[in-house]
């Protein structure tokens, strides 16, 4: 990515983080599980699972009352919304008004901004014009698209319900309803997919000029049906090395910029929401299974929906309680309060309080994702200590195998570091 | 303590083919005789160490003293000692032998006699103690005690018509094993007013007592504040304290007295002045002759302990060091090895040895072991007529100063029943064994003989055996000699390098099988770096086996789903973990496991 963009892509952070400044509200992005689909995809490790219109309509309320419960115990308290992602499983599965009530609640008790970013994930087999419409006229201004791939035959093979079909009519509609932030999904190392079946795929998508590109590796997760049939994974190493090649190559043709290891982008289109991670920005998941990175905490909701729903149920007990003797904890008491809130704590699956070296850790490992890198100057001033005096050593040995380079105040991967980013990566755990 | 009556006492043992019970029996002796409660029992209390009672074996030998009121109106002390089983233990068993007048030999219903029952039988009669035979297990429906009781006239050629019928098991038939301890057995001779002769059968370390001697007294007297003296060492000390033993403890008493077994303690802090075989006498009236010791035995298998952390190297010679203590066949000296640092040559009596060996250190010292393959001890005869013994493949001369070399020979042999003889046959030709005999025990049953070479038993015969004859193969051994033999040193080369650890000796026609083997299995262990790397397998210089390693081209986590940083870490921190575990090797990093992976080259 040229450092124009960059500039461009900080501009609109630091930008956001002006506005915190000038109403005193710290930004959030919130992540909303929907853990439903219509069939599960044989690739598919996520939480997901079919589930009956009574089931999701449970779920819905689910949703409902723990975002209430969050507001309730203080947890928002501060905080406005800058991005909102619904994620699945399949979210477009929902009814509009389902996701409208979802949106409502949310704002009802905490403050979106403007500008934010909120986007929900999308089955091209999911969706009519008309849910489409109602999804822009409740506020999704950005919609992430499962394509895969435009092969049927391939789309077939990995379990999909859509094939290509679905996905140009769906595209039409996004145009005539003007979405103007759309990403595409698109997989490599799909079994039986071949350089020329994947440059066709690559093309069409980028013929349809999306604002955003995902691209991923096809990885065979254990448990899987994929993982019985492709124990040695789904295609040779050649072929997906050739794959990936190709996704680098074709795309940056077409004008796309990788800002990260598998997402791609127009100038100042990189998603906000997941830059929120790697920059290790704060984020409040809601929703099966959801995580959360809050002040100095992760923490994570459970996974099995009993649990889940027990959970929320604490919390709301917890928020009651809290609410009868005293007012909400001011902001400031609210990062300390997080790490040590027994009761808060016990309603999530897991909960860690990270130390410094862990916060020094993800800042390598999840910053070095960007193509960006990480800055040595961001490193300075919220550690206190310069990236030489905790990874010295480390950063010569990768500089010179070629796998790590040092620009403008930035440490980031090079080509070869990225494809073996894991390798470099585990090296800045401390 | 009363001055005890000599021939009230009985210093027996239990020996026995692996399984056949002699642990059990032990239980039950000591649970009959009123030392614990049934209650207090734990099972196999003899097999004090975690390690027996999970592997159901007894390793050191063990000693107990009990008292039983017998029919005769009388009370008798009982010195029961325990001794292994396993034929890697012979050396143990024989230890224990010293410190007995006799032997209860017990023999499975079912089963009747095994390799392993003979092996302890003779030995026992070699050091002349009196064996009763017991048949247990009458109570498996597959039991046939007559057949039994006949074999082991036919084949031992003890009496054996009114041997007891037993189930340790269930406790039926102890006494009848008791008064025949009382009334066959020999109370031991020797007089209390001689010089003090007592043999040490083993000894321990106590971090308040310092090392404490078990022995047996074969003459004369030792208490408290008697001063004595080792005859081998020479190391002399004051006694503080001697005793006997109870189950599991060490219980005081005034004096120990020809014919009895016992403890004591000198404040010796010094674990090599006190050497098992050894004889103890009173420093102010020595005894004139120390006793015969036992045979000194000769470590077969030999191969290379490090720490997988170098730093925990002190440790390591300090956990030898104890071991040594009470395993005198446990041999080791410091060796350096290019690619693993700092560590030790062991030898062994044989891989089972070698195995609990290494358990033991890593269970009970808390250490973290990289084992090089083992490897026999090989005669290199040189040019200049000097003959040197190399137990390390690393100090192998020059090949043009050897003008040959011998390995190691065993007579092997193998008890089977007649319908497995073919495919075992077929075992000791593949590993070069030379047919010897077949001898039918009965109908059924066979004694296959063979002279096989040691190296070619040490790694997985057993299990081979075991497998092809559906477990129902036993095998014992004994070194015959040494033989001339084509041998060859294979070398490792990773990226080019030599890696000493890898080297070892193989038999020249085997040389290109094993290589090959070797660097498949290297292949799949070393985890690809940034650059290939070759693996080949060199004789005398010449690449006889390549496999490459590729460079690493992949290796990165596409998606991290909804902002689950944990799950990422998770898999980076596993990574880290694992680069931990590894050797550097110029600049290749080789898992410690991909060291022990070539030992089980005959897996698939």
């Amino acid at each position: 990515m040229s450092e124009g963009k960059h500039v461009h892509e900080r501009k609109r952070l630091m930008e956001s983080e002006k506005d915190e400044c000038s109403h005193g509200k710290k930004p959030l992005a919130i992540y909303l599980h929907i853990p439903f689909c219509v069939r599960k995809c044989l690739y598919c490790d996520f939480l997901s699972a079919p589930a009956s219109a009574d089931r999701i309509e449970h779920y819905v309320n689910l949703l409902l009352r723990e975002i209430q419960a969050a507001a309730d115990s203080g947890q928002l308290q501060d905080y406005e919304a800058a991005t909102v992602f619904l994620g699945g499983g399949t979210p477009s599965l929902l009814a509009a008004s389902q996701i409208e009530r979802i949106l409502c609640k949310l704002r009802s008790v905490l403050p979106v901004r403007a500008d934010a970013e909120i986007t929900t994930e999308m089955n091209p087999g999911t969706v009519t014009k008309e849910k489409l419409a109602d999804l822009r006229r409740i506020g999704i201004n950005r919609i992430s698209i499962g394509v895969q791939s435009l092969q049927d035959d391939e789309l077939a093979l990995l379990g999909r319900i859509h094939r290509a079909a679905e996905v140009y009519r769906l595209w039409e509609w996004t145009e005539q309803l003007q979405f103007r932030n759309r990403s595409l999904d698109l997989m490599s190392g799909i079994p039986g997919q071949t350089a020329e079946s994947f440059l066709d795929t690559l093309n069409k998508a980028a013929a349809l000029e999306p604002e955003h590109i995902s691209a991923y590796s096809l990885i065979v997760e254990e448990g899987t049906p994929f993982y019985a049939m492709y124990p040695n994974g789904a295609v040779d190493e050649e072929t997906d090395r050739k794959l990936y090649a190709l996704t680098k190559e074709v795309l940056k043709k077409h004008g796309y910029e990788r800002y990260e290891i598998s997402n791609y982008a127009k100038d100042g289109y990189a998603c906000r929401h997941n830059l929120t991670y790697w920059m290790r920005g704060e984020y409040l998941g809601f929703g099966l299974g959801a995580a959360s990175l809050m002040g100095d905490v992760r923490f994570r909701n459970a996974g099995d929906m009993t649990e889940y729903e027990r959970d929320i149920g604490m919390r709301e007990t917890r928020a009651a309680d809290s609410g009868k003797g005293r007012e909400p904890e001011s902001g400031s008491a609210i990062k300390g309060a997080h790490e040590q809130d027994v009761a808060l704590r016990s309603a999530y699956a897991e909960w860690e309080v990270l130390s410094v070296k862990d916060r020094m850790a993800e800042t390598m490992f999840l910053g070095l994702r960007l193509t960006k890198g990480v800055s040595e100057q961001a490193f300075y001033e919220q550690f206190g200590c310069s990236l030489y005096e905790v990874y010295g050593s480390i950063l010569e040995k990768h500089r010179k195998n070629g796998l790590l380079k040092q620009k403008d105040g930035f440490f980031f991967l090079t080509e070869y570091g990225l494809d073996v980013s894991n390798y470099v990566m585990a090296d800045f755990l401390l | 303590m009363a001055q005890m009556d000599q021939s009230k006492i009985r210093n027996f043992c239990i020996v026995a083919h692996i399984d056949h019970g002699k642990s059990t029996l032990a239980d039950r002796i000591i649970e009959r005789t009123g030392l614990l409660t049934e209650r207090e029992m734990q099972a196999q209390v003899l097999d004090n160490m975690d390690l027996e009672r999970e592997r159901g074996i007894t390793i050191k030998a063990q000693a107990v003293r009990t008292v039983y009121k017998a029919k005769d109106g009388e009370e008798y002390i009982l010195n029961l000692i325990d001794t292994p089983g396993h034929v890697d233990f012979n050396y143990e068993v024989s230890r224990s032998l010293a410190a007995c007048d006799g032997a209860i030999l017990v023999v499975d219903a079912a089963q009747g006699i095994e390799a392993q029952t003979l092996a302890n039988v003779y030995l026992a009669l070699d050091h002349d103690l009196e064996v009763i035979p017991v048949i247990n297990k009458i109570d498996l429906p597959s039991a046939e005690p007559q057949r039994v009781i006949d074999e082991i006239e036919d084949v031992i050629g003890i009496e054996a018509q009114d041997a007891p019928l037993i189930s340790a098991k269930n406790g039926i038939g102890i006494d009848e094993v008791l008064e025949a301890v009382v009334q066959k057995l020999p109370a031991p001779s020797g007089s209390a007013d001689n010089p003090l002769k007592a043999l040490i059968f083993d000894s321990v370390y106590d971090s308040y007592k310092g090392v404490i001697i078990f022995c047996r007294i074969k003459e004369g007297t030792v208490k408290k504040g008697t001063r004595i003296k080792m005859m081998a060492t020479g190391a002399e000390q004051d006694v503080v304290e001697v005793g006997y033993f109870g189950a599991g403890q060490f219980i005081a008493c005034d004096e120990l007295s020809a014919g009895m077994v016992g403890y004591i303690t000198a404040s010796i802090k010094n674990l090599k002045e006190t050497q098992v075989g050894d004889t103890v006498t009173d420093a102010d009236s020595p005894c004139a002759e120390p006793l015969p010791g036992y045979k000194k035995v000769q470590s077969m298998v030999y191969c290379g302990l490090y720490p997988a952390d170098g730093a925990k190297y002190p440790d390591l010679r300090d956990a030898l060091e104890k071991l040594q203590l009470n395993d005198a066949s446990l041999q080791y000296e410091p060796e350096t090895s290019a690619a693993l640092g700092f560590g030790f040559r062991c030898g062994f009596l044989g891989l089972l040895h070698l195995e609990i060996i290494q358990e033991r250190l890593e269970r009970e010292y808390n250490l973290d072991l990289v084992t090089t393959a083992p490897g026999v001890v090989y005669r290199v005869y040189k040019t200049n007529g000097d003959m040197v013994e190399l137990t390390n493949p690393s100090n192998l001369p020059d090949p043009s100063e050897i003008d040959y070399m011998e390995e190691p020979i065993v007579s092997a042999e193998i008890m089977v029943t007649t319908e497995f003889i073919g495919s075992i046959m077929q075992l000791c030709q593949e590993r070069r064994g030379r047919y010897v005999s077949t001898e039918y025990i009965e109908t059924t049953r066979a004694l296959l003989k063979y002279d096989l070479p040691l190296n070619e038993i040490i790694y997985d015969f057993f299990d081979a055996l075991k497998s092809r004859s559906r477990g129902y193969a036993s095998f014992d051994y004994e070194i015959k000699g040494y033989e001339r033999s084509s041998l060859v040193k294979l070398d490792i080369l990773i990226n080019r390098e030599e890696v000493d650890a890898l080297s070892f000796i193989v038999h020249a026609d085997s040389a290109y099988e094993r290589g090959r083997r070797m660097c498949e299995k290297l292949k799949e262990e070393i985890p690809r770096h940034l650059f290939e790397i070759p693996i080949q397998a060199a004789v005398g210089g010449k690449v006889i086996a390549r496999e490459t390693v590729k460079a690493m081209r992949k290796d990165v986590l596409a998606k991290c789903y909804g902002g689950d940083i944990t799950r990422k870490k998770k898999l980076l921190e596993k990574q880290k973990e694992g680069k931990k575990r590894m050797r550097q090797i110029g600049s290749v990093e080789i898992p410690q496991k991909a060291f022990m992976s070539v030992l089980k080259l005959d897996d698939d």
